[in-house]
């Protein structure tokens, strides 16, 4: 599969070479510096039907953070999420409205190379999803549907993305065995590597711990930490702690509306809203 | 609280009526249960009986079938002259009618077996719910027309079509004009199982493919059917196996010649039209040919026997994949 000759240039030039698992975080509170915005909202409206999921969402998601989007079960959080891929596309009378924009480029357009748009947007899911297929398999299967590789390049880029997913060691003796073998925590940080292989450059994680026990929990968040370095990470969670721990930036969302977004330090510390400061501190939801 | 008042008073009420019905002895229930247990058990026990009483004949009727002084064992299983009514010498070799089924019940899975992967595709990853709601029924329907009609359809419709516009060397019987109508009749059981098989691939795994770019191409081809694989060769095997067993079709449209012949434009007769032409032509009962037809039973049995276990394997291991 090649990128057809019509869609616009990808921003990343090449599959970006995953750095080394062991890559410290960069990230430290940098609030007053002007930082570079990834995905910009303005007025984001988003229904199912005649219900509104979305109600004018106005939000600013800065390059090679972690923003945690957090909020009670059907207040809108994934559905904003979903609308940053397309993945609400094919739900029928799913539709939205406003200005949603990845760098500059409109991601509501009808007009959009969805295909396109998912290279560049990739997506980790609630319950890991790995295909039944082998391990090796699985992380190659986005680069081959997007274009064809040598076979070393190809077995490089699988060795780098399971790298990246800090996966390596575990498995580079078992790459031709069926990835339905490892454990959830392997199986989740698999299908970060599966989404890490197709090169993006945003990565969306749908409360991607939420079927993990603890441990397995533990080493998806530290792993979260270590990719900021290179990707723009939005992430959906119900953990209000998980939100504490691994994101720069919490966006607050109540009912389809944004409460309140702000650094992950000051939403939980020293929260502006009243409904923010009973939410993150367990009086509801 | 009022309402925790209410429900107790609800409750107690309940109970009150409860008390004033008729209460079932204990005996009385075990009685009934016992008598529904049994009735069940004889159900069950009446198919299993009667499968091993067709078994049994047909055992029977083949061992002295091969008992007989003109027929050889070595003969029957590897012969290729297949003569049980004509000439001073009957031949029994059964490869004509081994060939004559293979090659209809070939040209009917070259047929089904893709274009009814095509459809089941088609209804389980592309088709709008509308249209499948449509399509759908008129599947069902189709496997519910008796298989008589699909062989005059093939008499008349297939074969003329095939004389006029193929080649005139298609006779009024032809093995691709049966072959076809059988393929168009197992065509809705590969078609329905196999998606079955594809829907219940997890909507999940096509989330993950969708969200690295996959086209619905991608997806249906790359991930959905690799991963309902098994289930899809589950109704291969079970869709040939009907196949392999049809008979009508064959009886009217691919004619009564026992023949070894590939050519799909040559009249050829199956191990089931042989059947059929023993027990409604007259030769006598227990007579050779009589008993002949049981030993091709015999084997026909087998054949379908070993496919439906195997594919009844490729079923199982498709559901262990996702439970």
């Amino acid at each position: 599969m090649t990128t057809p000759a019509n869609a616009p240039p990808p921003l990343n030039v090449d599959i970006k070479p995953p750095t080394l698992a062991v890559a410290v975080s960069t990230a430290v509170g940098s609030e007053n510096q002007p930082e570079e915005i990834a995905i910009r909202a303005h007025g984001l409206n988003s229904w199912y039907g005649t219900v509104q999921a979305l109600k004018s969402i106005s939000l600013e998601i800065p390059k090679c953070r972690v923003t945690a989007l957090i909020g009670p079960s059907g207040c809108g959080k994934s559905t904003f999420l979903r609308c940053m891929n397309r993945m609400n596309d094919p739900i029928p009378g799913a539709r939205a409205s406003g200005i949603l924009t990845l760098y500059g480029d409109d991601l509501l357009a009808r007009s959009l190379d969805v295909v396109e748009l998912r290279r560049r947007v990739g997506m980790v899911f609630q319950k890991p999803n790995p295909f039944t297929k082998s391990i090796y398999d699985n992380v190659a299967f986005g680069p081959r549907l997007h274009r064809s590789f040598r076979r070393t390049d190809l077995d490089e880029l699988v060795e780098n993305s399971l790298r990246a997913a800090a996966l390596w060691d575990e498995v580079k003796d078992r790459l031709k065995s069926s990835a339905l073998g490892l454990s959830g925590g392997q199986q989740q940080r698999l299908c970060i590597a599966r989404a890490i292989a197709v090169g993006p450059e945003v990565l969306l994680m749908d409360e991607p711990c939420s079927a993990l026990d603890p441990r397995s929990t533990a080493s998806i968040e530290q792993l979260i930490r270590e990719l900021e370095t290179n990707y723009t990470i939005v992430i959906v969670t119900h953990n209000m702690q998980q939100a504490a721990r691994v994101s720069d930036r919490t966006a607050f969302f109540f009912e389809g509306t944004l409460v309140e977004c702000g650094s992950t330090d000051r939403i939980f510390t020293n929260p502006a809203n009243k409904q923010t400061e009973d939410y993150v501190s367990g009086r509801f939801g | 609280m009022s309402n925790a008042a209410e429900i107790s008073a609800a409750a107690i009420r309940a109970a009150a009526a409860n008390r004033r019905g008729i209460a079932r002895s204990r005996a009385a229930r075990i009685g009934t249960e016992r008598i529904i247990r049994g009735t069940l058990l004889a159900c069950a026990l009446l198919s299993i009986v009667t499968t091993f009483t067709i078994l049994v004949i047909l055992l029977a009727q083949s061992v002295s079938f091969f008992a007989m002084p003109q027929v050889s064992v070595w003969e029957f299983f590897t012969g290729t002259t297949w003569a049980p009514l004509l000439g001073e010498e009957k031949h029994f070799g059964i490869w004509p009618l081994i060939a004559g089924t293979l090659l209809v019940t070939s040209i009917a899975a070259a047929f089904a077996l893709p274009v009814g992967l095509i459809v089941a595709v088609y209804l389980s990853e592309y088709a709008p719910s509308r249209v499948r709601s449509i399509l759908k029924p008129v599947l069902e329907v189709l496997a519910g027309i008796p298989t008589v009609v699909y062989g005059f359809f093939a008499l008349a419709v297939i074969t003329p079509f095939l004389h006029d516009h193929i080649s005139e060397s298609f006779g009024t019987f032809n093995a691709l004009g049966a072959g076809l109508a059988v393929g168009i009749m197992i065509l809705p059981i590969v078609a329905s199982l196999s998606e079955d098989a594809l829907r219940a691939v997890p909507r999940s795994l096509r989330d993950a493919a969708f969200a690295m770019g996959g086209t619905r191409f991608d997806v249906s081809a790359r991930v959905v059917v690799p991963a309902a694989l098994s289930g899809i060769v589950a109704s291969w095997l079970l869709a040939i196996t009907r196949a392999i067993g049809e008979t009508m079709i064959v009886a009217l449209a691919a004619g009564g010649l026992a023949r070894m012949t590939l050519n799909p434009a040559d009249e050829v007769q199956t191990m089931t039209a042989y059947m059929v032409q023993i027990f409604t032509g007259d030769a006598p009962a227990y007579g050779i040919e009589y008993k002949s037809s049981f030993a091709v039973a015999t084997v026909l049995f087998v054949i379908t026997l070993a496919l439906t276990m195997a594919g009844n394997l490729f079923l199982r291991a498709f559901r262990e994949e996702y439970e």
